[in-house]
């Protein structure tokens, strides 16, 4: 075991270093470049003002030089300054981290539990009415896009029932401390949370479900129904053990977008996250937040792969590691 | 937030016909800024939302009323000599940093001639007209110009020639000077905290040297990033004012039906910010002079102002904005006419090329008012492709020359000499900027009127030169000037004095009181 994730490890680093060359060079075919874009704001420049900002940035060097000094401040986990805020990229990362992994954890238990939960019960009564309406409603939020459902739950519960709070992270100038805070931040979080975790709830509720009816079919079901065992221990030992894999499988995957995955919900929310910080990110042409912000998430599915594989492992004994 | 006023009706006559009530102290002013500033040291940065919540930190000399006549600020009293070469400005006395430190003359003639010299190009610019700039004692600064400049009692605005502290930036790397974090400014009301991603709080400036101002006791600039979400925010009471631009246009009508509801396109004269399609005189049809007449009167501007800006706003009718001084009232018509747009065009040498029309990647909006664009100019025989682009990508095609037909808007600055000229003068063609004379117009006859009015004594004969190059401008048509674009400022009518000069929210709102 031990062997196993060490060479997974080294693996991963060249990986992430050849994540980090294509993500430099993808970023800087883009047209236009941060000072560009700081002058363009300004509303007025001129020759001397995009000179100095470029050479203040470094981007009056030759490519090659401007890529070898990332990677090597990277390799040495110094991921550069943020061009347009001055800051350091790894506290910017580091400053909006709770705030992402608050939201995107939330959103990552709640469309794991209710989903399963919601997938089982499908299963369990397929072909009838309760069936068809949970399936009928994780079709509907799969295929509804998610700023759609954003910018309406924000209009429903927000303006118009006037129940919980439509953006940002907490509310400004209340200044809460202790349990206040935790309570104002936790109802800030409602929408978004749940938001971000319908499309989740919706694949684990289709999975769940076609999976279990797929377990259900197969010979030791019946051969645990012959011994005289209880539905409802079949349903839990037997079948939904056995289900499972394809949804750690997917759960793998959504916890490999802890980090990056919530651009659209953070934007719409004012969530001050790194999926925003992302997002600005590209339209300001700030280099080295985004490849920072792709760093950590690149970082993340990796460690998250490795994760999912050792969890097959724990769940389904069938599966070994081959040495 | 309680509804004041049952109606917006009732609520527009209360405002216009308010009597002048006692300013009451107290309260909290939530206000929208959009996008995040990079940094809030006016100087450093020039960008639009840096300008807003600057204005609140730093002061200028000068301020500007809606009719773009100075008034006192940092100076309360200032002459110009006889032959215009010579500009006195007499400073407050007992006004301090915010760290505590004595605000002097001295801090003036390091921030003009040494700071600002350095770091802004717009001033760079007319600072080339500036023999010297001298502190003869703490409490008064002298400018001497080399020749007369008469757009020059205009550039003493806090976005234009904001005043810095010396003794933080003196002989420092100015951009990277730690207290760049923590800015110390003179203005009513100090820094106190910038929650990256959510909001910048101020508070009131206890020491100001205003007896009783500001009257509220701090300010929030919410960070907002999606429009629909700017919009809800005011919706739910979160914030009390949305600077002009924060929502969108077909969300305002929405807006207004709140109750306790005002709505003010005030405080951009200064700015008289402008729109109009860049057409590229370089190359392609655009270079053919009749082609770019076809373009002017093909355009309904009527109806994108009534259909897309929610009839904010002119259309434009000049070059010039018509609060810019010298606009001229009475010159040709380039009202939308289809017929003589096809006039227009069978003259040119336009033989159906697709002409490239990039957007202003700056919302829905100017999204639609390129397709409008495209419609108006299909309809009269042009073949048009609407280009995607986002911010960076316009900026880069714009500054490259890559168009036949661009959108912009640009503000004049009050003065033509100070905000149009740029846009037209061969000298200003590079390559690099958006900003400059892009189309490529080369006219060197009004090239040498330009010159000859920003440096011409009287203010008759400015007007005279001004109105000449009007005329001149639109029967040649370098660009197709669209809209004077309203930007209005929308907030609770229990608000007064916010917007109170020519230059808006971006002169602070050391004025504005709440009424309970």
């Amino acid at each position: 075991m031990a062997r196993f994730i060490l060479a997974r490890l080294v693996k991963a680093v060249f990986i992430l270093l050849a994540i980090l060359v294509l993500n430099f060079s993808l970023i800087h075919a883009a047209p236009g470049d941060p000072a560009s874009v700081m002058a363009g704001e300004a509303g007025a420049t001129d020759e001397q003002f995009l000179e100095d900002l470029r050479r203040r940035f470094g981007l009056d060097q030759p490519f090659h030089v401007q890529l070898w000094i990332y990677i090597k401040g990277a390799v040495q986990l110094d991921l550069g300054y943020s061009y347009r805020r001055g800051m350091p990229v790894a506290d910017l990362i580091w400053d909006r981290l709770p705030a992402t992994l608050l939201l995107t954890a939330t959103a990552f238990v709640i469309s794991i539990v209710f989903g399963v939960i919601a997938g089982v019960a499908a299963a369990a009564r397929q072909g009838r009415w309760s069936d068809s309406i949970i399936s009928a409603l994780a079709l509907l939020f799969y295929a509804t896009p998610l700023f759609w459902v954003a910018l309406m739950a924000a209009l429903l519960f927000s303006v118009v029932l006037g129940w919980l709070p439509g953006f940002g992270y907490e509310t400004v100038g209340a200044n809460y401390t202790g349990f206040a805070r935790a309570l104002d931040i936790g109802r800030h979080l409602v929408l978004p949370a749940t938001t971000l975790g319908l499309f989740f709830t919706a694949i684990y509720v289709r999975m769940t479900r076609a999976s279990m009816l797929e377990v259900s079919r197969l010979d030791f079901v019946k051969t645990a129904r012959a011994k005289g065992l209880s539905p409802g221990v079949i349903q839990r030992r037997h079948i939904l053990r056995n289900a499972l894999l394809p949804v750690i499988t997917l759960a793998g995957l959504q916890a490999g977008q802890i980090v990056g995955g919530a651009v659209l919900t953070e934007t719409v929310f004012a969530w001050p996250g790194i999926g925003r910080l992302m997002f600005e990110a590209i339209s300001q042409r700030d280099y080295n937040v985004l490849l920072g912000v792709f760093f950590v998430s690149a970082a993340m599915v990796l460690l998250f792969n490795l994760i999912t594989d050792i969890v097959y492992v724990i769940v389904d004994p069938r599966i070994r590691i081959t040495e | 937030m309680k509804p004041l006023l049952p109606s917006l009706a009732l609520a527009f006559a209360m405002a216009a016909t308010a009597p002048a009530l006692a300013q009451q102290s107290g309260g909290t002013l939530n206000m929208v800024v959009q996008p995040e500033p990079p940094g809030l040291v006016v100087g450093i940065w020039q960008n639009a939302p840096t300008q807003m919540v600057a204005g609140d930190i730093f002061e200028s000399l000068l301020r500007y009323d809606t009719d773009l006549q100075p008034m006192p600020s940092l100076a309360h009293d200032w002459s110009i000599s006889e032959d215009g070469l010579t500009y006195t400005f007499h400073l407050h006395e007992g006004v301090k940093w915010h760290d505590g430190e004595d605000f002097t003359a001295h801090d003036v003639v390091y921030s003009v001639d040494v700071f600002l010299r350095e770091t802004h190009p717009r001033l760079r610019a007319s600072l080339v007209h500036v023999d010297s700039i001298e502190a003869p004692d703490d409490h008064t600064v002298v400018f001497t110009l080399n020749q007369p400049f008469g757009p020059f009692i205009g550039v003493f605005e806090v976005g234009t020639m904001p005043i810095l502290p010396r003794h933080i930036y003196e002989g420092t790397d100015y951009a990277n000077n730690p207290m760049n974090a923590t800015p110390i400014g003179t203005g009513p009301f100090r820094f106190n905290a910038w929650r990256q991603g959510s909001y910048i709080h101020l508070v009131r400036n206890e020491d100001y040297y205003l007896e009783g101002r500001p009257f509220v006791d701090e300010v929030y600039y919410h960070v907002i990033p999606d429009a629909a979400s700017r919009a809800v925010a005011f919706e739910t009471g979160v914030v009390d004012v949305l600077p002009g631009g924060s929502v969108e246009y077909f969300d305002i009508e929405r807006i207004m039906a709140l109750p306790n509801t005002c709505i003010t396109d005030a405080g951009w004269e200064y700015f008289g910010p402008l729109s109009w399609l860049w057409l590229n005189n370089h190359e392609g049809p655009m270079a053919d002079v009749n082609a770019r007449r076809a373009v002017m009167h093909a355009l309904d501007r009527e109806f994108m102002r009534d259909a897309l800006w929610a009839g904010r706003g002119e259309v434009a009718t000049s070059p010039l904005s018509s609060s810019t001084r010298f606009f001229d009232d009475d010159l040709p018509s380039i009202a939308y006419d289809p017929d003589l747009a096809r006039e227009y065009l069978e003259a040119s040498d336009y033989d159906g090329q697709t002409l490239n029309l990039l957007p202003l990647p700056y919302g829905e909006t100017w999204q639609r008012a390129a397709e409008v664009t495209r419609q108006n100019l299909m309809d009269v025989g042009f073949n048009v492709n609407l280009v995607a682009t986002d911010v960076a990508g316009w900026n880069q095609r714009v500054s490259d020359w890559d168009f036949d037909l661009a959108f912009t808007f640009l503000y004049q600055y009050g003065d033509p000499a100070l905000g149009v000229a740029r846009t037209y003068v061969e000298s200003n063609i590079a390559q690099g900027s958006p900003w400059n004379n892009v189309a490529g117009y080369r006219n060197p006859e009004l090239d040498a009127m330009w010159e000859a009015s920003a440096v011409s004594p009287s203010d008759a004969e400015r007007q005279e030169i001004y109105s000449e190059l009007q005329r001149r401008l639109i029967e040649d048509v370098p660009n197709a000037w669209l809209h004077e674009l309203g930007f209005p400022t929308i907030y609770r009518c229990n608000i007064h004095d916010l917007v109170t000069t020519g230059i808006g929210l971006n002169d602070g709102t050391r004025d504005a009181w709440i009424e309970q």
